[in-house]
């Protein structure tokens, strides 16, 4: 498929840089609007000798997708809203016993059924805190067909390198959206590849025992070294315990490897933020209309800007701190009731001058919905 | 090798409680696996939530002690990418059945290579003895004061019609007859359900006046008979004890394999 210009939905787009990045698995439930993921994982996993399950539901298909991972391969699924709750359970597994693993969450309206076949952008939170008890986590979002297939092969990399599930958000109207795509070549975006142990046969290994770097080498069950893994409360051979500095250790390294980190997976690009003096911060489908707005005003001589957020989780403060400094008035353009305007607010210096603009009927918001935001914050009407 | 290779003897004692089930069935599964003669490495146990749940602990195996009622989810990923492996997913009643009823009728309709062995002692125990889906009708419960008035599933009867392919059931009294059929149901070339009646002194047989476990093993022996078996024509009442089912049907893996032959236009 390298070396060819498509015209294909973001939904297979996302799918092409899985095997892309070398998923061996995957495994999912119907689900609108990302079902086309499965379909095209059903297509493309066995030519590749990968493995492609249905499962009863949401469910299962996130612990299945687990307990591939631990075999040693590169595994996904794809959902959501309502099938990303039911993965609420099993993902805090994921992040407790440090089992790489994607789970893409394609956007709808919430709550509950909310709008099958409607843009949302509600579940922003649910991404970061969904799952019980604290805990770090990694999200990454785009808005077009090339940050698309770029930041699934980053989710695959954030997720080998800190041993995590990593949450790839997009939503209906990318997912769904026609556009030209040109596939990289092999080789083109660095891949990240599963850190095995280099402990041999015979001697102690200890899953759990963070190297200097932070870094843990896993070894594939089946392979030589038989050790457990438990959503419990863990020592370093993964033998549970619930002795309180073996404990604290551990709650500690896993909100640290992200936290300590966060700038190593901060995605995100910048148009027209050199001279400006308003700014938008978005992400995903609303970035393209805020891009759209930014560079209509721009031929009119305003001195406008945008911050497109790839991450959202862990939330690149300082670079939104940074962005926003001396600014007029900071615009958010999400579709949801304000879940990243208030981690913006949170960041500023200023968070008077920090405004949300939003649409929440499960349509794409306009360009003209922001202008007219825009419009009321200059005190102009609309 | 022998069975005491098989387990991690550093966590003996194990945490059950004097006169419990579990671990005669964990006596068992040793036993069968020795006698296969299988090598260690090649041995998955994938467990729930529960005091079932801990049996992963104590073996020499890959161990992994996943959630409440997911432990079949978890060992179908881990077995359709390494097929090579033998998983065996030891449940509790609830476990399987309650939370994880639908996982376990699915891993029986897809007929995947695995043993999944409910240790059936009809209460959650870990919990403190609330009624479980295996309880039965009248019994006492913590949440049953008054009495229980959920009807019980007949784990034999659900695994047959939902597609298993090997379906079998016996109790801790007859240890060599569980061996045995712990031995048949991992060598099985499809998924194979053992229904291990597993007595708990502690929540179930006080609340329920079974007695203690010599007693509640004794009315294993009397309360249960060999399928077809002139003590059963005579007491039909009695719990029936064997091999229900056992056939042969294309198995999950390898037929992902022929999946994987059409999809490259092998």
């Amino acid at each position: 498929m390298s070396d060819a210009v498509k015209f294909i939905q973001g939904n297979v787009v996302c799918a092409e840089a899985a095997v892309y990045a070398g998923v061996g698995m995957f495994a999912g439930y119907p689900i609108t609007p990302s079902t086309e993921i499965a379909e095209h994982m059903s297509v493309r996993l066995p030519q590749v000798g990968g493995k492609f399950l249905q499962m009863e539901d949401e469910i299962s298909s996130l612990c299945a997708v687990i307990g591939a991972s631990l075999t040693g391969h590169k595994t996904m699924t794809a959902t959501s809203g309502p099938g990303f709750s039911l993965m609420q359970e099993a993902l805090g597994y994921a992040v407790m016993t440090e089992i790489p693993c994607v789970i893409v969450d394609v956007m709808r309206g919430g709550p509950s059924t909310g709008l099958p076949t409607h843009v949302g952008q509600g579940d922003v939170m649910q991404a970061r805190y969904g799952t019980h008890g604290d805990h770090a986590i990694i999200a990454v979002t785009a808005s077009n067909h090339a940050d698309i297939f770029r930041m699934t092969v980053e989710a695959f990399n954030f997720a080998e390198t800190y041993r995590t599930p990593v949450i790839l958000l997009l939503d209906e109207v990318i997912g769904h959206l026609r556009e030209k795509i040109r596939i990289p070549e092999p080789g083109e975006i660095p891949l990240v590849g599963r850190l095995r142990t280099a402990v041999e046969h015979g001697v102690d290994y200890h899953p759990y025992l963070p190297r200097e770097d932070g870094r843990l080498p896993m070894s594939d069950f089946g392979d030589v070294h038989r050790y457990n893994v438990t959503g419990l409360y863990h020592d370093m051979w993964g033998f549970p315990t619930e002795k309180p500095e073996v404990v604290y250790g551990l709650i500690r390294h896993l909100v640290d490897k992200i936290d300590h980190n966060s700038e190593k997976m901060t995605r995100f690009r910048k148009y027209h933020t050199k001279d400006a003096e308003t700014l938008f911060i978005s992400y995903g489908a609303a970035a393209r209309s805020a891009l759209h707005l930014v560079e209509n005003r721009r031929k009119r001589g305003e001195r406008i800007g945008l911050l497109e957020l790839n991450t959202l989780w862990p939330f690149p403060a300082d670079i939104v701190r940074e962005a926003c400094r001396d600014m007029n008035f900071v615009l958010v353009v999400e579709m949801n009731m304000g879940q990243i305007t208030r981690e913006v607010k949170l960041a500023v210096e200023d968070p008077r001058k920090v405004y949300l603009a939003n649409r929440v009927d499960g349509e794409l918001i306009t360009p003209m919905d922001i202008q007219n935001i825009v419009r009321l914050i200059q005190g102009r009407g609309v | 090798m022998p069975a005491r290779d098989y387990i991690r003897e550093r966590f003996f004692p194990h945490m059950w409680c004097p006169g419990c089930g579990h671990g005669i069935v964990l006596n068992a599964l040793l036993r069968a696996v020795e006698a296969l003669g299988l090598d260690k490495k090649n041995f998955v146990m994938v467990s729930g939530i529960g005091c079932s749940a801990r049996i992963s602990g104590y073996v020499d195996f890959h161990s992994m002690h996943t959630l409440h009622g997911r432990a079949l989810a978890f060992a179908t990923g881990i077995k359709i990418s390494k097929p090579e492996l033998n998983v065996i997913v030891p449940m509790g009643d609830g476990d399987a059945m309650a939370i994880g009823g639908n996982h376990f009728i699915h891993a029986a309709r897809r007929n995947i290579e695995m043993t999944a062995i409910v240790m059936n002692n009809r209460i959650y125990g870990m919990t403190g003895g609330q009624f479980s889906p295996l309880s039965g009708y009248g019994t006492m419960g913590t949440t049953a004061p008054y009495g229980n008035i959920d009807h019980g599933f007949n784990t034999v009867d659900l695994a047959s019609s939902a597609g298993a392919t090997f379906v079998a059931r016996t109790t801790t009294y007859h240890a060599r007859e569980l061996a045995d059929f712990i031995g048949q149901a991992i060598s099985h070339p499809g998924f194979s359900v053992l229904e291990v009646l597993s007595q708990c002194p502690t929540q179930f047989g006080r609340r329920n006046k079974a007695g203690d476990a010599p007693e509640m093993l004794e009315s294993y022996r009397t309360g249960t008979a060999r399928i077809d078996s002139k003590k059963k024509r005579e007491n039909p009442d009695l719990i029936e004890r064997g091999i229900f089912v056992q056939k042969e049907l294309p198995e999950y893996c390898r037929e992902y394999e022929r999946i994987i032959s059409k999809a490259r236009g092998e």
